[in-house]
């Protein structure tokens, strides 16, 4: 048998081999992209609800008499908003339904309506004086969660009884019921009742914690890279700094948290539960990344530019801002950029500090009481209300959708450095 | 590869080869000192017993060597003599190495080049580099020229630096072929160009002394006939130092020729001399191709 002979009989078996791998490799992908899939489907059709709410139709009696606002003269304001609006919006049920005459029906009547009407009617009028006056407004309501879920999902909660499930069927059969796009998904902020439950809280308590992270650990994330890559003598103290910048990146992020604790809120004496605190906590556990990321793009500079820098009488400190760091720019972007979504998506340490509160109002600062999109995301999932479910899949959807962009803004930025031939 | 460090800036370059090493050093058979005109009257640059070592390894062993005002003196040796070693010690572009010593006498027009007083910044804009592979900054054609005069602030207004970019480019001989896309990426030039650019841009800050490192060992034939030309144009205002792998370039541009072997600077003479009749028989080795 010659060579050729035995390197034909042995080629079958390498292609068969790539073959095989190939196949391997196939597999992999698959499973992975079917995971995806089906997560991704999962929660875009659990979410899908939250993006619309039920309303219903109620014709309100908002003349003076009844509102019992004094007959004439000028109303200001203040007599305006302690009406009791609560009782007018029952009292155009009753007045819709005149049937429904005992007691415990006429409560599950009322709680048709979302408990938040009356402040939505309150708010309608103090803002138009003008509307009050003989004439009914006709006026839709956003319905209580459980009607909400029977309409839009045709799944009957133990909360609804007979009585209300023959008014919904009244109230379809006059078009008095309906589905509009919830807008308070993105004007409010957390509520017990999920129709009046929005993300726009924890939003915002994103942004302002975020902020405080870019503000906090970019700058230091990047000066530290330069100075330990270009700057810093090669010793072992350095060495020793190195060693505990990557042991950092490995530390559990509630350990994080914990630190923040001892060392913001009870040393310091800044404020519970604030996106200051959350910030200083999610840059600290940043900056490990930024710096090793950075670190690698400096680096990965060609040393050929920077002689060629220092061979025409360039300083040092000229040679990093002029030549290294703009061509470490994309992968500092990069690694910049990826460490702040890490830390958009991070739960634990926040849990730590206080920003897993019930929150109701919209933060305005660094300084308020705030939460954020992924313990929003952890709060709802708790929450025994049927409704909350497509709250918390919705919430999931806006977080990934923020990842996806930050991403996306991160390979553009990455692109167009590297343009720049 | 070449002993010295054209490309990283590491010392792992150097371990090829350890001069120190004792059954290597006696290859050296015959060393007696440096043979030939090493010493000139009026040099522009002198250097005296000049020891160069990475860390434990030593790459240059007690040259001594003149370079006169505008000659073109070669360096040529086989690879890991510390001929790239002896020229980066020239304007202290081994400060950047790490572990990296050099002792001895070096001087430009009688200043010492070590001495403390002696800023490395100042002394690189006066001893520019042309390094082996092209290396032009990924900025625009003009941007790479002004870049010198820039940072140094050698010129005060626009029309100025215009000028500097135009003449550069001129007696670079670039010009003529990038005069309409001074703006277009440097990097997006030939191989040969690119060069031209980087001699460009090392004499737009107007050097006294251009050191030029292997810098046609990455183009093709006629970039580099183009380049010695240019060589043998810039021996008028420029001191140039030049270090080749190719024996016939040396003996096209250079008036005088070194000879290094394993650190040490066996032979120095004209060129005629060394490449006609070597007097040591390392050199005459090298030069007939016996190794190298």
């Amino acid at each position: 048998m010659n060579n050729t002979e035995i390197v034909k009989q042995s080629l079958k078996r390498r292609y068969a081999r790539e073959k095989r791998f190939q196949l391997y490799g196939r597999c992999a992908v698959l499973v992975g992209f079917v995971f995806l899939a089906l997560l991704l489907t999962d929660i875009v059709v659990k979410a899908l609800p939250a993006f619309s709410v039920t309303e219903i139709r109620l014709d309100v009696d908002v003349s003076r008499e009844a509102l019992e606002l004094p007959v004439e003269g000028r109303l200001d304001r203040d007599a305006i908003i302690a009406v009791n609006f609560g009782g007018v919006i029952k009292k155009s049920l009753r007045e819709a339904f005149p049937d429904v005459t005992k007691r415990k029906q006429k409560r599950e009547l009322y709680r048709l309506v979302s408990s938040g009407a009356e402040f939505a009617l309150q708010a309608m009028l103090v803002n138009n004086p003008d509307l009050i006056g003989d004439q009914p407004l006709r006026i839709w309501f956003k319905a209580d969660d459980d009607v909400d879920t029977l309409y839009k999902l045709d799944t009957r909660t133990s909360r609804i009884s007979d009585l209300q499930l023959g008014i919904i069927e009244q109230l379809r059969a006059s078009d008095s019921i309906r589905t509009v796009f919830n807008t308070t998904l993105f004007t409010a902020s957390d509520s017990r009742e999920p129709e009046q439950a929005g993300i726009r809280g924890a939003l915002l308590g994103s942004f302002w914690t975020l902020l405080v992270t870019l503000i906090v650990s970019l700058p230091v994330g990047i000066a530290a890279a330069i100075y330990l890559e270009e700057f810093a003598p090669k010793n072992r103290i350095t060495d020793f700094i190195e060693i505990n910048i990557n042991n950092l990146a490995a530390v559990p992020s509630i350990v994080f948290g914990l630190l923040g604790l001892a060392v913001f809120i009870n040393f310091f004496g800044m404020p519970r539960s604030a996106p200051l605190v959350g910030g200083l906590v999610l840059a600290l556990m940043t900056l490990p990344t930024i710096i090793i990321s950075s670190r690698a793009a400096i680096k990965s500079v060609p040393p050929s530019i920077k002689e060629a820098a220092l061979g025409v009488g360039a300083s040092h400190m000229q040679v990093v801002f002029h030549h290294t760091l703009p061509l470490a720019m994309p992968g500092i972007l990069t690694g910049s950029i990826i460490g702040m979504a890490q830390a958009l998506g991070e739960t634990a340490p926040l849990l730590m500090i206080g920003m897993v509160a019930f929150i109701v109002d919209v933060p305005g600062g660094i300084f308020d009481s705030a939460t954020v999109l992924p313990v929003q995301i952890y709060l709802w999932s708790d929450s025994p209300e049927r409704a909350f479910t497509a709250l918390t899949a919705a919430t999931i959807l806006v977080l990934l959708g923020f990842l996806v962009v930050m991403n996306a803004i991160a390979i553009y930025l990455r692109r167009r450095f590297e343009r720049r031939w | 590869m070449n002993a010295s460090v054209t490309e990283d800036l590491g010392t792992s370059s150097v371990t090829e080869f350890d001069v120190r090493d004792p059954d290597r050093s006696t290859q050296v058979k015959g060393f007696e000192g440096t043979i030939g005109e090493n010493t000139l009257d009026n040099p522009k640059i002198s250097t005296r017993n000049v020891n160069i070592s990475y860390g434990e390894k030593q790459a240059i062993f007690d040259a001594s060597l003149d370079i006169g005002r505008n000659e073109v003196i070669a360096m040529i040796g086989p690879s890991g003599c510390g001929k790239s070693t002896y020229l980066r010690a020239l304007n202290r572009m081994n400060d950047t190495i790490v572990g990296c010593r050099v002792t001895g006498d070096l001087t430009i027009d009688g200043e010492p080049i070590y001495a403390h007083n002696m800023d490395p910044v100042l002394l690189r804009a006066r001893v520019g580099m042309v390094f082996q592979k092209p290396n032009p900054f990924p900025k625009s054609i003009y941007d790479n020229i002004a870049y010198g005069p820039r940072i140094h602030g050698l010129t005060r207004t626009n029309a100025e630096l215009d000028e500097v970019v135009v003449t550069s480019l001129q007696r670079a001989g670039l010009f003529e072929e990038v005069k309409d896309r001074l703006d277009a990426p440097g990097t997006g030039l030939s191989g040969g160009q690119q060069q031209r650019l980087c001699i460009a841009r090392t004499i737009a800050v107007s050097p006294e002394v251009i050191l030029m490192d292997e810098p046609c060992s990455a183009l093709d034939p006629i970039a580099t006939a183009i380049i010695e030309e240019l060589i043998d144009e810039l021996r008028a205002n420029y001191t140039i130092v030049i270090v080749t792998h190719s024996m016939q370039q040396a003996a096209r541009v250079s008036q005088r020729t070194a000879y290094f072997h394993l650190g040490k600077l066996i032979e120095v003479g004209e060129t005629n001399q060394i490449f006609t009749n070597p007097r040591h028989e390392l050199t005459e080795n090298y030069i007939t191709g016996k190794f190298g």
